[in-house]
């Protein structure tokens, strides 16, 4: 029995695509057993360490001239621009490609935009480490992280003075979504996180006894002296809790618009586990549903899936890594910097008049200086046009310095391989006609491959 | 049955639906009526210009108590009345508050302001409460209302090379051009107008893979459209040499040539003032200023200033009082500038911003923005402010 079709659709999604000698090796295996192998080449844990500083521990002189602020503003992005670099770095060659793509889950999931890459860097660890792990252990850990304690202000959250922000996400953002609390559980439940803080010597978090409240908090119908960790446990005993996550699980991996039966399923199966997140994750892998037609070649790639997936199909290699901050800026998603506290929204939102224009035109200057060349019926305007994309393609290779590895590409395809079933490996979604056509024309297949990364196919998966 | 799924009933019984989208003749839709036709152009200052040091409330003591080393002296203020005046590197605009081309609204805000800029600014460009998370833009809900004239992505441009969130709907959204050439360049693509064109209809689909080739047969038609049309204008008016000024030019332009938008929507950022202020907010404020001045007095001069409305916001104002770097920290409500030839109430709208009674030190807003947009929405873009905002605001009175 051939698999491929299957084989192909679950490596696009619970990883960043899979690679034509390895799709060609794995087509007879079963789906069970290619989830199996999934998640054992995720159980190594390799966490970033390009940060050794944390700078807003350094003295700080109150004397400091205009140069040395200056010369400590271009280190702090220095830091920031490390830390791009060793998480883009590791999505494109890891093996373990699930703990990488669940990590990017989360890292949307409990959205966080600080400006100390040390605390980015540990809040993007606890994440990695927890991504196939325990929910509501992962949840603490990053409650406790002081990224996240400075982002929504728990740090100002004090017994005299209670800072809400924390709360109201902890409920409308990571666990229950809108409208299963109420604005007196926000406000009886930051009482409960006071004194939950980070700093000392470490810059680590700590409890500050001295602001903690310790009166009666009345949450969720109950009264109690509530701590941070109680209020945890009455959320996530909250069946809700599963269904919330189990549909961004499910929009994610599966389709943009929700079906509520297999959503319960998969619900049923992460609370049930006390919230493991790898059984969930498996039953939906293993799933019918999962493999039907209308499940595949159906979501839109985020910036990073689209750069990410190319750079690991073409085996690519950046000279200058810069340049992947410019286009993920262009794309509208740079790692690290979601919009807001409720993170990048995904699917059509992607999508505008002049991004899906950059989206198409990303791959052939990747990989091809910007020149997708053309064998159809060239009109003289469209000669001008070529003309002038030849013309400009140094000063393109000149800016971005990526090298694809073309011949270890080459050397996996089959020769003589039609090229219409080199289009079908790969696109996700259905090839059409005129795309056959079109690369068929293609004098050469570097080409046709150029045309077919080209294509809105191309940007689904 | 609602007039949309009337019509898109309808476009099936004729077989219309077998058309794709870029076929449709724009030269149908485009030459009826440019006379009247109106404009909006947002401003957008960002990083929170300090309104306070922008407008100033120098007949309140109080001004000069709390901003000891970067309130900006008497003598140099362009007064506007016996309590406010502009900050001098605003002196272009003088000349068109003069006229009766501007009005000031003091104080603007909303309910538990966000002093974080991303956030306040997604409250801005969202048009939400405090605590609400809305993934659509106001501007973009306007185009989804489907009213007379918004149809099409044109209908809101930003002239930018990303799309804000203030220009994006849920089926609909703006178009970013930065440079019309360079968009039509785009769009030249032999192999990209290969696979527009020769698309079969059955991609047109409701699912992701045909909303992709519709918006790029979208963005095909509009490249055209607006090349095509703007290249019949050139502005002659002389604008500052800067990034905004380019980009104002850019927008009368596109506004002379008739082209048929009704909001356009550009940027100015390096507001976030908390050290330097005063040289560092007055380069921004000069930028901004000259390139307005030159932006009005070319549309007067065109005749199009009675059809625009310019409104200018910022994601929040600063604090009544200094820090010890000779700059202001996040603070709330600030002013907004509207500019246009018909405007009812020009100068200053509302009294000068409150600065005795404070919270937490910062301004308490008298006007919730979301009503500033209901202005806009009801009086200038025709269409009812409580289906793009969520709940019906009154409005007031400078149109």
């Amino acid at each position: 029995m051939n698999n491929s079709r299957y084989i192909k659709h679950l490596y696009a999604r619970a990883g960043f695509g899979i690679c034509f000698e390895d799709l060609h090796d794995h087509e007879h295996w079963s789906v069970r057993k290619a989830v199996k192998k999934i998640f054992k080449a995720s159980e190594k844990i390799e966490p970033i360490t390009a940060v050794t500083e944390n700078m807003d521990l350094r003295p700080h002189p109150k004397d400091e001239t205009e140069d040395q602020k200056k010369t400590r503003e271009e280190e702090r992005v220095k830091h920031e621009k490390a830390l791009f670099n060793a998480w883009t770095k590791q999505l494109i060659e890891t093996n373990a490609q699930l703990r990488e793509k669940m990590t990017l889950f989360w890292h949307n999931h409990f959205a966080c935009n600080i400006n100390n890459p040390y605390y980015e860097q540990e809040l993007n660890n606890i994440e990695r480490a927890n991504a196939l792990g325990n929910f509501k252990t992962l949840l603490i850990a990053v409650t406790q992280s002081p990224a996240m304690l400075q982002f929504l202000n728990n740090q100002q959250n004090q017994k005299v003075h209670p800072n809400e922000n924390f709360a109201r996400e902890l409920m409308e953002l990571f666990t229950l979504g809108r409208g299963n609390y109420s604005e007196q559980d926000i406000k009886e439940s930051a009482r409960a996180f006071t004194g939950w803080a980070y700093g000392g010597k470490e810059g680590e978090y700590f409890f500050k006894t001295g602001a903690h409240d310790d009166g009666i908090k009345t949450f969720m119908g109950r009264s109690a002296n509530f701590c941070g960790e109680d209020i945890i446990d009455i959320i996530v005993a909250q069946k809700q809790t599963a269904v919330f996550i189990s549909t961004k699980l499910y929009r994610y991996f599966v389709n943009d618009v929700p079906d509520m039966s297999h959503i319960n399923e998969m619900a049923n199966v992460f609370y049930n586990t006390g919230y493991e997140i790898t059984p969930v994750l498996e039953y939906m892998f293993m799933a019918d549903w999962f493999y039907a037609d209308k499940n595949i070649g159906n979501l839109i790639k985020s910036p990073v899936e689209l750069i990410i997936g190319l750079s690991r199909q073409f085996y690519i290699t950046y000279q200058n890594p810069d340049v992947l901050v410019q286009f993920q800026q262009s794309l509208g998603q740079v790692l690290f910097r979601p919009p807001n506290v409720a993170g990048w929204p995904g699917g059509r939102s992607w999508i505008d008049s002049s991004s899906l224009m950059t989206r198409l035109r990303m791959p052939a200057i990747i990989l091809n200086a910007g020149l997708i060349d053309f064998t159809g019926k060239a009109g003289p305007e469209d000669e001008a046009y070529l003309a002038l994309v030849r013309k400009q393609q140094f000063d393109v290779i000149k800016r971005v310095q990526a090298t694809p590895d073309w011949d270890r590409f080459f050397k996996a395809i089959p020769q003589n391989m039609p090229k219409k079933q080199i289009a079908e490996f790969m696109l996700e979604p259905p090839v059409n006609a005129l795309i056959i056509n079109e690369i068929n024309n293609a004098p050469d297949l570097k080409t046709a491959l150029i045309q077919i990364v080209s294509t809105p196919e191309y940007q689904l998966t | 049955m609602k007039r949309r799924d009337f019509l898109r009933n309808t476009a099936l019984a004729s077989g219309a639906l077998m058309i794709p989208a870029f076929l449709k003749p724009f030269e149908a839709l485009a030459m009826n009526d440019i006379s009247g036709y109106k404009n909006l152009v947002i401003i957008q200052l960002s990083g929170g210009n300090d309104g306070l040091n922008t407008i100033i409330p120098f007949g309140n003591d109080i001004y000069y108590q709390k901003r000891k080393t970067i309130a900006i002296n008497q003598p140099d203020i362009i007064k506007l009345n016996d309590m406010q005046g502009f900050n001098p590197n605003l002196s272009a605009l003088k000349e068109i508050y003069d006229q009766g081309w501007m009005s000031i609204i003091n104080s603007v805000g909303y309910p538990n302001p966000d002093r974080s800029h991303f956030r306040s600014m997604d409250i801005w460009q969202t048009a939400s409460d405090a605590n609400q998370f809305l993934t659509t833009g106001w501007i973009g809900r306007y185009l989804d209302s489907n009213c007379q004239g918004c149809k099409t992505p044109y209908t809101a441009i930003e002239v930018d090379d990303t799309l804000s969130l203030a220009m994006k709907g849920a089926d609909m959204k703006g178009i970013a051009v930065q440079y019309p050439d360079k968009l039509y360049q785009n769009t030249r693509e032999p192999f990209f107008k290969d696979l527009v064109h020769e698309h079969d209809n059955t991609h047109l689909s409701e699912d992701n893979l045909g909303y992709l080739y519709k918006t790029m047969a979208e963005t095909y038609s509009s490249a055209d459209y607006i090349q095509k049309t703007s290249k019949t204008y050139n502005v002659t008016a002389a604008y500052p040499a800067n990034t905004l000024g380019n980009r104002l030019k850019t927008v009368s332009k596109l506004i002379n040539s008739g082209l048929q938008t009704r909001v356009y929507y550009v940027s100015l950022s390096g507001f976030d003032t908390h050290a330097g202020q005063q040289n560092q907010q007055g380069r921004q404020l000069k930028i901004y200023g000259d390139a307005v001045a030159a932006f009005v007095k070319d549309l007067k001069q065109s005749g199009k200033l009675d059809d625009t409305l310019i409104m200018t916001f910022s994601e929040f104002g600063r604090r009544v009082e200094q820090n010890a770097s000779n700059g202001t920290d996040h603070g709330t409500a600030n002013n907004v500038m509207i500019f246009g030839g018909k405007l009812k109430k020009a100068g200053i709208y509302n009294d000068a911003p409150d600065l005795t009674q404070l919270d937490n030190g910062d301004l308490k807003y008298q006007v919730d923005f979301r009503d500033v947009y209901a202005t806009l929405l009801d009086k200038w873009l025709n269409v009812n402010n409580s289906q793009i905002l969520n709940k019906n605001f009154a409005g007031l009175d400078f149109v």
